[in-house]
């Protein structure tokens, strides 16, 4: 803060500076307070029940939403690669093609996004809520590190269910495809899931697998931080469950192209 | 002891703290009075270091915690025990698991001990069976009530009390009191209170200092305050308006 206004000029860099430092500040906050969850992670004593709780949350919770949406996805692929496939006269492709993107690609970031609107926003707006009451305070002044109590938990129950997850939204979805591709379009069933069997290999499925373990760890991270740090009221809560799904999403999406180009 | 020295607070451009001294002796009721958003609450979360001042200082026993984090501050703040204005209950706990919640996580205590602990606490605040239910289930007074039993259930040492009694009605007022006065009695614990409820406050305290524009305006045992001439505190306790001083 300067007491004598600046020179007109230098005010658009004096702006642009303080946005910038801002942001470096914001981004470092967001980094030490991962950090600081993983340290209460790597040290007793481990809230068990409050892991299982988390799971329960964000996995089970999500089931539902998964199970309809692979479905469909997968009803969806289906029917648009078949109706491709078959001017090539490649029908005979479609089980490999669905299980590919949806292993792949889909399955991960559909499930992460599914999740994200379900469990991820509930997160934010829960322990956004607990902050602008207080209630994190009390944690505190017990002594007990509120990161061990709410954020470890969750991290770690991202880590288990986001696999899990993905790997029921990729039942699912080829099971939909089946639907599609067997059941409707008259394509045999043996060819459906034999050509899966050769053309899918366990890399892909790892791929997928590390994929959406990050996703898990991105997603909680997320919304936990952005609860955690909510602004004033009702107002500031909606405003972090909007950001912390905003921010999920785009994050999914951009590490997802990143790790598609690195991962094999 | 706690020692408040030259406190100085701001959020943006509101001054709020302008350097405020305050001693609280060990083993004595302190109670601070003053105006609805003159910045008592925001005393009260410097000494339990939950905000952290633009200058000054707070020292317990001698132990400066202004510039303390981490585990250093929780070790002080194990001695602790503080009720918030608003309750800060769990509220995805019943109100038995709130109360036990500090026995189990912070002392570690056994089962039946934690259950008995609980069940004693929630008698003394005239809530016994209330303790299945959730926070959002039970009215204002009884979360107060609730949240003084989980502050104290630990008997700790220096305790925080943030308006105990404000939406109680008079006879529960003056029950908190008693309860607060009982437990002092019994565990000697030095106790920091905020409220507005004049004159009980004067039957309980052992000092009061009138908080007025970021600084004590006086400080004082209840007879003294009572009988004070400064004008700010006589306006407060007499609760006159605000414009009746010119005339
Ligand atoms: N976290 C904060 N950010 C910005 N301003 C704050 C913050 N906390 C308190 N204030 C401001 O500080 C002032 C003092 O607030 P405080 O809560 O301490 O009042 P109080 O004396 O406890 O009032 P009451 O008796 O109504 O509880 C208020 O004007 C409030 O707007
Ligand atoms: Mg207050």
């Amino acid at each position: 803060m300067t007491d004598r206004p600046l020179p007109l000029a230098l005010r658009a860099l004096d702006a642009l500076g303080q946005r910038a430092t801002y942001v470096v500040d914001s981004l470092g906050r967001f980094g030490t307070f991962l950090g600081q969850a993983l340290a209460t992670i790597l040290t007793p004593p481990f809230k068990f029940w409050a892991f299982i709780d988390r799971i329960h949350y964000i996995g089970y919770r999500s089931l539902l939403i998964i199970v309809l949406t692979g479905g469909f996805t997968g009803m969806v692929l289906g029917l648009q690669v078949y109706l491709t496939l078959v001017r090539f006269g490649s029908e005979a492709y479609l089980g490999p093609a669905v299980a590919l993107s949806l292993i792949r690609e889909l399955g991960p970031v559909l499930a992460a996004l599914m999740v994200t609107g379900r469990a991820g926003s509930a997160l934010t707006a829960e322990i956004g809520i607990m902050r602008i009451t207080e209630q994190i305070d009390a944690l505190t002044v017990m002594a007990l590190n509120p990161l061990r109590y709410l954020v470890a938990p969750s991290i770690l129950a991202g880590l288990v269910t986001f696999p899990l997850m993905t790997a029921i939204f990729d039942v699912v979805g080829i099971f939909g495809g089946y639907l599609v591709g067997v059941e409707l379009l008259g394509l045999s069933q043996g060819t459906y899931f034999g050509e899966m069997q050769t053309f899918v290999d366990m890399q892909d499925i790892m791929t997928g697998f590390w994929k959406s373990l990050s996703f898990g760890v991105v997603v909680t991270w997320v919304c936990t931080y952005k609860g955690f740090n909510v602004g004033h009221g009702a107002e500031g809560v909606a405003k972090a469950t909007t950001d912390a799904v905003v921010l999920s999403s785009v994050l999914i999406l951009v590490w997802d192209y990143f790790m598609g180009s690195v991962l094999p | 002891m706690i020692k408040v020295q030259g406190l100085t607070k701001s959020f943006g451009r509101q001054q709020v703290l302008r350097g405020l001294d305050l001693e609280v002796p060990t083993g004595s009721i302190t109670v601070i009075i003053g105006r609805s958003g003159g910045g008592k609450s925001v005393l009260l979360k410097h000494l339990i270091g939950l905000l952290h001042p633009d200058a000054g200082r707070v020292l317990v026993d001698g132990v400066e915690i202004t510039g303390l984090r981490g585990r250093a501050l929780d070790e002080i703040r194990q001695r602790y025990g503080v009720v918030f204005q608003g309750g800060a209950l769990f509220d995805s706990m019943r109100c038995a698991e709130n109360v036990a919640f500090p026995l189990r996580e912070k002392l570690h205590l056994p089962r039946p001990e934690i259950v008995r602990r609980v069940e004693a606490a929630l008698h003394q605040v005239g809530l016994e069976g209330m303790g299945a239910k959730y926070p959002a289930e039970i009215s204002g007074g009884m979360r107060k009530r609730v949240a003084i039993a989980r502050a104290l259930v630990t008997e700790p040492e220096i305790v925080f009390f943030d308006e105990p009694t404000t939406g109680l009605d008079p006879i529960l007022v003056n029950t908190i009191h008693h309860l607060i006065l009982d437990l002092h009695q019994k565990f000697r614990f030095t106790a920091v209170m905020v409220s507005h409820e004049i004159p009980e406050i004067f039957e309980i305290a052992d000092t009061v200092a009138m908080l007025h524009e970021g600084r004590i305006a006086e400080v004082g045992p209840p007879p003294a305050i009572q009988a004070s001439s400064n004008p700010v505190v006589r306006q407060f306790i007499r609760g006159e308006p605000e414009n009746a001083e010119g005339r």
